[in-house]
């Protein structure tokens, strides 16, 4: 059904050692303009194991989507800088590569969909041939046969095939976003990001997209990072969960160690600033103040001002990683009193 | 399935569906149409020129007898004070003019399109390298440049398509890059580049269909602009030489007998006028036409 992609020998051998589908350790990325100096992601570990959703939740301008986009090398430098230890996308990494061995990697084995379906779409191609294009570039395939999988991916995603010599502009905006999810997954990626796949859409179309991408996931077996702030969608689409904060992650666990055992003073305001279904007449509690200007970060830990537990350790020094035997951890300098515990957890 | 297999039949005659779409588009224009019709005769009139007037005799040769006659039924277009019948220099010189248009702006197009779309889409310092040469080029005024062009190189047909043609680089290479600019920060180019498209590719298949109907409509434009300049620069002599009946140079002879025989620049005059707006009538059209997003 799918095309396969045209993978030399080596690279699948590589593949192969990798129990990782993404393994990035300490990722920095700035953004240098003439005036200041963006902080943007602020060394980041990360290790998404295969077959495995990920999603990546924090609020505008934490850093996720430049830490998923310097995953496929999609940065520009300049202004952007990248800086990590190592990058490795499905065991390659992606630092090392060539411009043309890139282009063989992206879409092929790992493979995006964007967050605006009204920009993300070329307005002067017919969709069915930005379908067969993905798959056209990576591999030798007639433009008929190109085609006739982009009309398949179609079906798949629930637009009718006869619909692929349109443009862009005669769909609807939940009809886009799927056409990107067919675009994304033309080659059958082993990795795909999704950069807040449904923030655009309305609810009974985002119900739809997410139930298609889980469907897909369990089809095929791809390994998926989710960004997104909606809570609601982390907890139907997740295995595991990983709280940024100002270009770094706060807590990171299973999805049930996160909702239930809730560790980092974030997390917890993220889930107390939204709405109880039990207590429909409680006010909403949302965390006060404002992210810090990633231009101008403090010195200890960025969430220490808007922090009900900051004490005077937090605002000298970065919070360490403190790794739970259940693999839940959290970068809070409260944790090192072994008493310390949240309020919503007790 | 069924419908899998007809779509892929749809998708097999995708670029005629396209063109055909266009001109359907392009039909509803009304004033469009027009300027179709009028460049397709003119084009028609410059193609079989040679077969409706021998050059030797009709065109260049001279019958004293027949000097200065006005408009009438023998000759439509009247005589000049040699008296060679105007109809068929003015209609002759529908050949040079379009063939100067055509081939100075596709010049400037071949040279002009490129440096924009590698300025826009590279940026940085080859950016600013480029494009400042490309403003110092065009501090000096397109004539001007011209007219220091045509005289290094002498004057003659070829070497006035030159000078045209790279006074219109820097115009192309300004337009081409600001419609570059403006659409390669789309999320669309993003996406090309996250299905692994190279550079090359999303330049040719993105920035490019993109960016088609300013620099179309400017090549329209400038085909009328470079036109009318080969009239200016034949009529003060520096482009085609009479006797070459060049629309221009026939008005340019024509001036000192403006009072006796106005007819005589009337004609030459009439010719340029109709030309260029027709060709921009068709650039406009074609505009309108081209963008998928005016398509109902």
């Amino acid at each position: 059904m799918f095309y396969d992609g045209n993978v030399s020998a080596e690279r699948k051998e590589e593949k192969k050692q990798s129990k990782y589908a993404i393994d990035v350790e300490n990722l920095r990325v700035r953004y240098e303009t003439s005036s200041e100096v963006v902080m943007a992601v602020n060394g980041i570990d990360l290790q998404l194991k295969r077959g495995v959703t990920l999603g990546i939740v924090g609020e505008t301008g934490a850093g996720k989507t430049t830490s998923m986009l310097s995953l496929m090398n999609l940065i520009e430098t300049p202004p952007g800088v990248v800086e990590a230890d190592h990058i490795y996308v499905n065991g390659t990494d992606v630092q090392r590569l060539s411009a043309a061995e890139l282009c063989r990697i992206r879409g092929n084995e790992i493979a995006m969909i964007f967050q605006d379906p009204m920009t993300s779409l070329n307005p002067v191609m017919k969709v069915g041939e930005q379908i067969s294009e993905s798959i056209m570039l990576h591999g030798r395939v007639s433009k008929k046969d190109a085609m006739e999988r982009a009309a398949r991916m179609l079906e798949i995603v629930g637009i009718s095939p006869s619909r692929a010599s349109e443009y862009p502009h005669q769909f609807s905006g939940g009809m886009r976003q799927r056409v990107g999810i067919a675009i994304a997954l033309a080659c059958k990626p082993e990795i795909l990001i999704a950069d807040e796949p449904t923030t655009a859409l309305d609810v009974t179309i985002q119900a739809q997209v997410l139930k298609l991408m889980k469907q897909l996931k369990t089809e095929y077996g791809t390994s998926m990072i989710l960004i997104t702030h909606d809570l609601g969608v982390v907890a139907r689409m997740c295995d595991e969960v990983a709280v940024m904060y100002a270009g770094r992650i706060v807590e990171q666990g299973t999805l049930k160690q996160i909702f239930n055992e809730t560790l980092h003073p974030y997390t917890e305001g993220l889930f107390n600033s939204l709405p109880n279904i039990h207590n429909r007449v409680a006010s909403l509690k949302p965390i006060p103040g404002l992210m810090p200007d990633p231009a101008n970060l403090p010195q200890g830990c960025a969430f220490a001002k808007r922090c009900p537990y900051a004490a005077q350790a937090c605002y000298a020094e970065q919070p360490a990683r403190k790794t739970y035997e259940d693999g839940h951890s959290v970068w809070c300098t409260a944790y090192r009193d072994a008493e310390f515990h949240i309020k919503r957890k007790g | 399935m069924d419908r899998v297999e007809k779509s892929c039949k749809n998708s097999a005659g995708v670029r005629q569906n396209r063109a055909l779409a266009v001109w359907r588009q392009f039909r509803r224009n009304k004033g469009a149409m027009i300027g179709l019709i009028i460049t397709a005769a003119l084009i028609l009139l410059a193609v079989s020129a040679d077969f409706i007037w021998d050059y030797e005799t009709d065109v260049i040769g001279m019958n004293i007898a027949d000097r200065m006659i006005s408009p009438g039924t023998k000759y439509l277009f009247g005589t000049d004070n040699y008296g060679r019948d105007m109809l068929a220099r003015v209609g002759y010189g529908a050949r040079y003019s379009l063939v100067i248009g055509a081939v100075s702006v596709l010049f400037g197009l071949f040279v002009g399109v490129p440096i924009g779309t590698s300025a826009g889409y590279l940026g940085g310092r080859y950016d600013t390298i480029i494009m400042r040469m490309i403003d110092a080029f065009s501090i000096v005024p397109s004539i001007l440049l011209t007219i220091l062009m045509v005289t290094v190189l002498g004057t003659s047909l070829l070497n006035l398509m030159i000078a045209l043609a790279i006074s219109t680089i820097p115009i192309f290479a300004r337009i081409t890059r600001a419609s570059v600019l403006t659409v390669r920060y789309n999320e669309y180019i993003e996406s090309a580049k996250a299905i692994g498209a190279s550079d090359f590719y999303i330049i040719t298949k993105y920035i490019i269909p993109n960016c088609f109907s300013p620099i179309l409509v400017q090549a329209t434009l400038r085909m009328g602009t470079n036109i009318i300049s080969a009239a200016g620069l034949s009529y003060i002599g520096l482009g085609v030489a009479l006797p070459t009946p060049e629309w221009g140079a026939l008005l340019s002879a024509s001036k000192q007998f403006i009072i006796q025989a106005p007819y005589l620049c009337f004609f030459p005059g009439l010719a340029i006028m109709i030309t260029v707006m027709s060709i921009n009538l068709v650039g406009d059209g074609l505009r309108d036409a081209l963008d998928p997003k005016l398509k109902r």
